[in-house]
């Protein structure tokens, strides 16, 4: 079979100009696109210059990676000492604890993070993961607190920390979770004494700084208990933390509550649902759904909360390192034990809020675009 | 069609009996428990010889306060101790709140720029800041600004007449003169004067269309009126200048590092949450917006001021204020530097006194009486610029 002469044939396609495409109209595009974008090119260029290369110098290149501290002060105003991280490390991350003992914290955090990866994962979640949950919390206590096992007992005094950290926030949010559940549905009930309550609290806690609830746990919780009795500062930091971080949660919650259309509740009441059941089944699922990337924002905020406890004299990671670089030989290496224990919640909340991007693909799946 | 009737029947399963029921449980369990930890206090003074009261306000505080805007004695009262705590806080949370809101506008505005190096600067530094506790960001300010700047002896002079030590910033401050008293009243007729500028252009727009131009002219008027203020005041411009002595500074205004470690800290941490709330508002505008202002032919700065801001600032708004709350909260944090804010004179006066029920309270009302007051201006303005609909 032979082809017309007079067949239609394209011209070849002619490449695109060449000002429009390769390296240099991509740089172009990118930085020098209007006067305005020059300019600020140049100046955060300028910045970048006047900051960067001091900063390299300072923090790499004249810097003492050894824990040496002859080599530190004579570095000292030049470069940076990482070795005050290897020297002062363990007490950075555990605090007062008995140093000989330092591997029952090391164990109890490493069981404790591999307890809140698993429950970051899908096939970890199965009804076995809440026994999991009291399982592993009984025994970082038990690691911790010892007197038990032929362990020698640490007073919760003496925690400090990562271990210290971690376990305030572990438990002050799964504590406060359901309270939260609870505080944002009654703040939206029918019933007028009840919402009353809700509020009162939501308000109440929210109008004042997280620093007065923790003196009140530390000066006024005291008072509260009947004569005799008095109970570990940490249980009641923890109590305080949790109440603060509830009443944020609540408001969360109710948000969530608030944008879910009437329709499925009337829905649920229809097919002869009760209270419970609607909220349980229909309500709580769809709307805790919508408001996870808020959830997580708040779960990043307790964290790094967990920090202000250092004022009620509890050593966590960032109390934990005032009392490390307390001595006369170190104590000019404070900036880089700082930027250690910065980056230490840096990774840890930059996780968070990753795993909350991933998590929100996973249960938008339905009814996500593109 | 008759509506169905209503009957309400007390049986012990209807709604409304059980409604009831749960209130009076839930509120007699909160009656017991605040009556319990009550009655626990009490006992609990009285065992340990607490005396309780606020009476303690107007005994003489005893301790001297590191900074104030008014003058503090240690033989004046709590009471007064505690204003100034209240007006150091407030002092540091207005210049932090306005310091914040340009820093985070503008880091806001550079997360969506189209310049890539632009965005990726902005970007890290929210990134950056957000995720670290503000309390190690304070520590780590402190640091810097205690023990790596210079001594005073060798205090850093970027500008003539402005001093940056460990002991501070020392800069130069205008003598107080009866002739400013003109430059002041030069200001206030300004503000008098752009209105009525504002008026006539407004006017002269809906007569004719001409655009109303008030931006620039007014800040020409204004600046004119102040500068004849102070003409006619005769001029006065004695600046007080601080100057260097063997071992120190003095003269001019100072600040000490302290408030500089939470201004810095404050500022720079709440920026970070304000980018992310200017972002999203700019973003939350509709792409079509911009098209229909296109369409009918706004210029880009018409189009900003009158379709695309509005607009925004209804979303900014309400998490703006929420931020602005947060900033004055986290001002207690100032107790870790030595700051005497609110928190920080208050926990002078409870070891002191051995008053922590009161002192706390006190506290605690300073704060929620700011917070209630915000909460009520916000929601009066979510009212007016609420969509309105059906």
């Amino acid at each position: 079979m032979s082809t017309p002469a007079d067949a239609f044939k394209p011209i070849a396609q002619r490449p695109p100009p060449v000002s429009n495409v390769g390296a240099v109209a991509w740089i172009r595009r990118n930085f020098f696109g209007g006067w305005l974008n020059t300019v600020l090119t140049l100046l955060v260029l300028a910045l970048l210059a006047l900051v960067v290369p001091p900063l390299f110098s300072w923090g790499v290149w004249h810097a003492v990676a050894a824990p040496d501290n002859a080599a530190c002060r004579a570095a000292h105003e030049v470069g940076a000492c990482w070795g005050v991280v290897a020297e002062k490390g363990r007490l950075i991350l555990f605090g007062r604890y008995p140093f000989a003992e330092q591997w029952r914290p090391l164990s109890a955090c490493v069981l404790l993070v591999a307890l809140l990866v698993c429950s970051c994962l899908r096939p970890f979640w199965k009804v076995w993961l809440a026994p999991l949950w009291v399982l592993v919390l009984g025994l970082f206590y038990v690691l911790m607190r010892g007197g038990m096992l032929g362990l020698t007992p640490v007073e919760t005094s003496n925690w400090g920390g990562l271990p210290l950290t971690l376990i305030l926030s572990t438990v002050s949010l799964v504590v406060a979770f359901p309270l939260a559940v609870l505080v944002a549905l009654g703040r939206r009930s029918n019933l007028p004494a009840i919402r009353t309550i809700c509020v009162l609290y939501v308000e109440l806690v929210r109008g004042v700084p997280l620093i007065s609830v923790l003196f009140m746990a530390s000066f006024m919780f005291p008072l509260f208990m009947p004569q005799g009795t008095t109970i570990d500062v940490l249980l009641r930091v923890l109590v305080g933390m949790t109440l603060f971080t509830a009443a944020y949660l609540a408001e969360v919650v109710r948000g969530g509550l608030q944008a879910l259309p009437k329709g499925q509740v009337e829905a649920a009441q229809s097919l002869g649902l009760g209270y419970w059941q609607t909220q349980r089944k229909i309500v709580l699922p769809q709307a805790l759904r919508i408001v996870v990337p808020s959830i997580v924002n708040t779960f990043i905020g307790a964290f790094k909360d967990t920090s202000l406890v250092t004022i009620v004299s509890l050593y966590d990671l960032t109390g934990a390192l005032q009392l490390a670089l307390g001595d006369a030989d170190w104590r000019k290496f404070f900036l880089e034990g700082q930027l250690f224990v910065a980056a230490v919640y840096l990774v840890a909340c930059l996780a968070m809020s990753q795993y909350s991007r991933w998590v929100e693909r996973q249960l938008f799946t339905g009814t996500r675009r593109q | 069609m008759a509506a169905p009737p209503t009957t309400r029947r007390w049986t012990w399963r209807s709604q409304a009996f059980r409604g009831v029921l749960y209130q009076v449980l839930a509120l007699a369990l909160i009656a017991l428990a605040i009556g319990y930890l009550m009655h626990n206090t009490l006992e609990n003074m009285r065992v340990r010889g607490i005396k309780s009261g606020f009476d303690f306000i107007t005994q003489p505080a005893g301790f001297a306060i590191g900074e104030s805007i008014v003058p503090f004695d240690s033989a004046e009262s709590y009471g007064k101790a505690f204003l100034v705590g209240l007006s150091n806080t407030l002092r540091v949370a207005v210049i932090g709140i306005v310091a914040a809101t340009v820093l985070g506008t503008l880091v806001g505005i550079g997360r969506l720029s189209s310049n890539l190096l632009v965005r990726s600067v902005s970007t890290a530094y929210v990134e950056l800041l957000r995720n670290v506790p503000l309390l190690l960001q304070l520590f780590i300010w402190y640091f810097v600004l205690t023990e790596q700047l210079p001594p005073i002896e060798e205090a850093l002079r970027p500008l003539p007449g402005l001093f940056f030590s460990k002991n501070g910033l020392q800069f130069a401050i205008p003598h107080w003169a009866n002739g400013h008293w003109g430059t002041i009243a030069g200001a206030v007729l300004g503000l008098a004067g752009v209105w009525l500028w504002r008026r006539r252009v407004v006017a002269r727009f809906e007569r004719t269309g001409q655009p109303p131009r008030v931006l620039l002219p007014g800040l020409g008027i204004w600046l004119l009126c102040v500068l004849a203020g102070w003409v006619l005041g005769g001029m006065p411009a004695g600046l007080d200048i601080p100057e260097k002595t063997e071992i120190s500074v003095v003269g001019g205004g100072a600040v000490t590092p302290e408030f500089l470690t939470v201004l810095l800290g404050l500022t720079a941490y709440t920026a970070a949450y304000i980018a992310e709330v200017v972002r999203a508002g700019i973003q939350s505008v509709a792409y079509g917006q911009h098209e229909a202002a296109a369409a009918l032919g706004l210029s880009r700065g018409h189009e900003l001021r009158l379709v695309q801001l509005p607009q925004a600032l209804r979303v900014i708004i309400p998490p703006l204020t929420s931020q602005y709350l947060n900033l004055t909260k986290n001002s207690s944090l100032a107790v870790a530097v030595g700051y005497p804010d609110l928190v920080s004179i208050a926990n002078t006066s409870l070891n002191q006194t051995g008053r922590a029920i009161e002192c706390i309270a006190l506290v605690m009302a300073c704060y929620l009486t700011l917070s209630l007051l915000t909460s009520a201006a916000m929601n009066a303005y979510n009212r007016r610029s609420a969509i309105k609909e059906r």
